[in-house]
C-alpha cells in the first residue's frame, strides 16, 4: 500500500515536471533554442495566481479562474520574451541566443524580487476538496488527482494537436526545415509564436499545480523546478514530445520512490545518475533519433 | 508573367549574381543551366523570397516580390521546389501534400487536388501512409512536386530536379514536368543536366559565374557550338 501512494506521489510530481518540460521540448523543436527563462515563467504563473485569487473572490468568481488568467498571462509573456529577445538573434551564434536566454530568467527573478519581495509569500488553497478515499487508510489528495488527470488531459490533447491539426502539422514542418516551411506558405514567425504561447502556457498549468501542492512562492523557485523539468526534456530526448511526457513521468517516480526507500538525501543523485546512464548509453535521450549531420 | 531586371546578389563580400535579366512567358518552360556555384539556386531563391537580392526587381504578374515575405509569394501563385528536395522526412507522404496546400481553405478542393496528384503519381498514392522519409530518391522528388502543385501554383520553379536520380528515374522526371506544363503550367527549371534541360524546355538562359552569357530558343541553344562544348561535352 505504502508503494503504491509513494507511486502516485511520484507521477504527481512527474506530471508536473512533464508539463514543463513539454515546454522546454517544444521550444527546441521549433527553434532550437534552451530557453532557459521557462522555468522562471513557472515562477510568473505562480505570482500571477496569488495575485488574482483574492481580486476573483472579492469580484464572486470562482478562483478556479486563476488558472486561465496565469494561461493567458505567461502565453502573451511567452510570445513576447520570443519577440523581444530571441527573434531579433535568429540567425545568431547559438551561444549568444542561450547567454540572452540566462538574461531574461535573471530579469524575470529580479523583477519579481522587486515587486513582491525576496521573501516566500504562501500560496491560497483554493483547492480545499476533500480526498479521494479508496479503501481504509487509503485516500489521494484532491490536489494530487487533479494534477494528474489535468496533465493526462491536456497531453492527451497536445498530442492530438501536434498530429491531427492543420497548425500542430505545420509546427511539425516548420521543426524539420524551416526554409521548406516557407516555400508552402507556412508563416514561420507565427508559428513559433504559437509554440511559445503554448509551451509557456503549460507551464502555467504546471504553476497552479505545483502551487496548489507545496504553498509557497518565490522568485527563484523556477530555478529548481526548471532544471529538473529540463534534464526530464533530456532524458526523454530533447525535442520530442513523447520523450517530455515519459522522461518527466520517470523522474517524479524514481525521486519519490528514491526519497522513501533509500534516503531523501540521495534523491537527486540517483536521479542524475540514471540520466547519465540513459545519456552514455542513448546520448540523444529515450526518445531521441540519431541526428543525421547535413553536408 | 515573371521579369527579373538587373537582379544583383551577394553573401556577404561575394557577388554572386551579377545584374542578371530573364523572363519567363504564360505557358513555357524556361531552363537556366550553368556549372555548379554559377548562381542558379541564388536566383531561385531570390525569386522565391528566401533570399534578399542587393538590388534590382523581380516582377510577378506587375507586382514586386523583392520585399514579399516568402509565404506571400507562395500565395501569388508561386510554387518553389527546392534544390535536394527537402520533403518532411518525419511527416507521411499525405501529410507532406497537406503541408503543400497550407495556404488553401477549402477542403473539398483541396481533397480533389489530392486526388488528382494521386492520379499523377500512384506510387505515392500506395505509400500515402509512410513517412516521407523511407521514400527512394525518385519517389521523393515526385512528391517534392506534387507538394508543391497542391498550392495549385501559376508558376512552378524546380531546382535541379535530376539530382542524385539515376538516369531512367531523371527521364520519368523530366516527363513529369512535360506533363505538368501541358495542362497550362508555366516552369522554370534550374539544372546541371544541360541536356535533358533544353530539350524539354522552349527557351534557356546560360548562366556563368554570376552572368548570363547566352539565351535563346532552346533548340539553337542546343545546336550552339560554345554550349555544346561546355555543357553537353561535344
Amino acid at each position: 500500500m505504502d508503494l503504491i501512494k509513494q507511486l502516485i506521489n511520484g507521477i504527481q510530481v512527474g506530471s508536473i515536471y512533464a508539463l514543463v518540460a513539454l515546454g522546454y521540448t517544444m521550444v527546441y523543436g521549433i527553434v532550437k533554442l534552451i530557453n532557459f527563462a521557462h522555468g522562471d515563467f513557472i515562477m510568473v504563473g505562480g505570482y500571477v495566481a496569488l495575485t488574482v485569487i483574492p481580486v476573483l473572490v472579492s469580484a464572486g468568481l470562482s478562483p478556479w479562474l486563476c488558472i486561465i488568467v496565469a494561461i493567458l498571462f505567461c502565453a502573451l509573456l511567452g510570445m513576447a520574451t520570443e519577440r523581444v529577445a530571441y527573434k531579433p538573434l535568429r540567425g545568431a551564434p547559438k551561444i549568444s541566443v542561450l547567454i540572452t536566454a540566462i538574461g531574461v530568467s535573471l530579469f524575470l527573478q529580479n523583477l519579481f524580487m522587486l515587486i513582491f519581495s525576496p521573501n516566500p509569500k504562501p500560496f491560497p488553497n483554493f483547492l480545499d476538496y476533500p480526498p479521494l478515499a479508496l479503501g481504509e487508510n487509503f485516500q489521494i489528495s484532491f490536489v494530487t488527482l487533479l494534477t494528474i488527470l489535468l496533465s493526462l488531459i491536456i497531453m492527451v490533447g497536445l498530442q492530438f494537436f501536434i498530429q491531427k491539426t492543420k497548425m500542430g502539422k505545420s509546427m511539425r514542418a516548420v521543426s524539420e526545415d524551416p526554409g521548406a516551411a516557407q516555400l508552402m506558405g507556412i508563416n514561420v514567425n507565427r508559428t513559433i509564436s504559437v509554440t511559445f504561447a503554448i509551451g509557456s502556457g503549460l507551464a502555467a498549468v504546471a504553476s497552479v499545480l505545483y502551487c496548489s501542492a507545496y504553498p509557497l512562492v518565490e522568485p527563484t523557485m523556477g530555478s529548481v523546478l526548471g532544471l529538473r523539468a529540463f534534464i526530464a526534456a533530456v532524458f526523454g530526448g530533447i525535442g520530442m514530445i513523447p520523450g517530455a511526457m515519459v522522461g518527466g513521468l520517470l523522474m517524479g517516480v524514481v525521486e519519490s520512490l528514491t526519497k522513501a526507500y533509500i534516503s531523501s538525501q540521495m534523491s537527486d543523485a540517483v536521479v542524475y545518475g540514471i540520466l547519465i546512464l540513459v545519456l552514455l548509453v542513448k546520448p540523444t535521450g529515450l526518445f531521441g533519433k540519431n541526428v543525421r549531420e547535413k553536408v | 508573367m515573371l521579369k527579373v531586371i538587373n537582379l544583383n546578389v551577394s553573401y556577404g563580400a561575394i557577388h554572386a549574381v551579377h545584374g542578371v535579366n530573364l523572363e519567363v512567358h504564360q505557358g513555357e518552360i524556361v531552363s537556366l543551366i550553368g556549372a555548379n556555384g554559377a548562381g542558379k539556386t541564388t536566383i531561385l531563391h531570390s525569386i522565391s523570397g528566401l533570399k534578399r537580392p542587393s538590388s534590382g526587381q523581380i516582377v510577378f504578374e506587375g507586382q514586386d516580390l523583392v520585399k514579399t515575405e516568402p509565404h506571400k509569394i507562395l500565395q501569388m501563385g508561386l510554387a518553389h521546389v527546392p534544390e535536394g528536395r527537402r520533403i518532411f522526412a518525419e511527416m507521411t507522404v499525405e501529410e507532406n501534400l497537406e503541408m503543400g496546400a497550407f495556404t488553401r481553405s477549402n477542403p473539398q478542393e483541396i481533397r480533389e487536388d489530392m486526388e488528382k496528384i494521386y492520379h499523377r503519381f500512384p506510387r505515392l498514392k500506395e505509400r500515402r501512409g509512410q513517412m516521407a522519409g523511407t521514400l527512394s530518391g525518385g519517389e521523393q522528388q515526385m512528391l517534392a512536386i506534387g507538394r508543391a502543385l497542391m498550392s495549385k501554383p501559376k508558376l512552378l520553379l524546380l531546382d535541379e530536379p535530376s539530382m542524385g536520380l539515376s538516369p531512367i528515374l531523371v527521364r520519368e522526371i523530366f516527363d513529369i514536368i512535360v506533363q505538368v506544363n501541358k495542362t497550362g503550367m508555366t516552369v522554370l527549371l534550374v539544372e546541371q543536366n544541360a541536356r535533358m534541360a533544353l530539350s524539354i524546355a522552349h527557351r534557356g538562359y546560360v548562366l556563368e559565374t554570376g552572368d548570363i552569357v547566352l539565351s535563346g530558343d532552346a533548340k539553337s541553344l542546343l545546336e550552339d557550338d560554345r554550349v555544346k562544348k561546355a555543357y553537353l561535352g561535344q
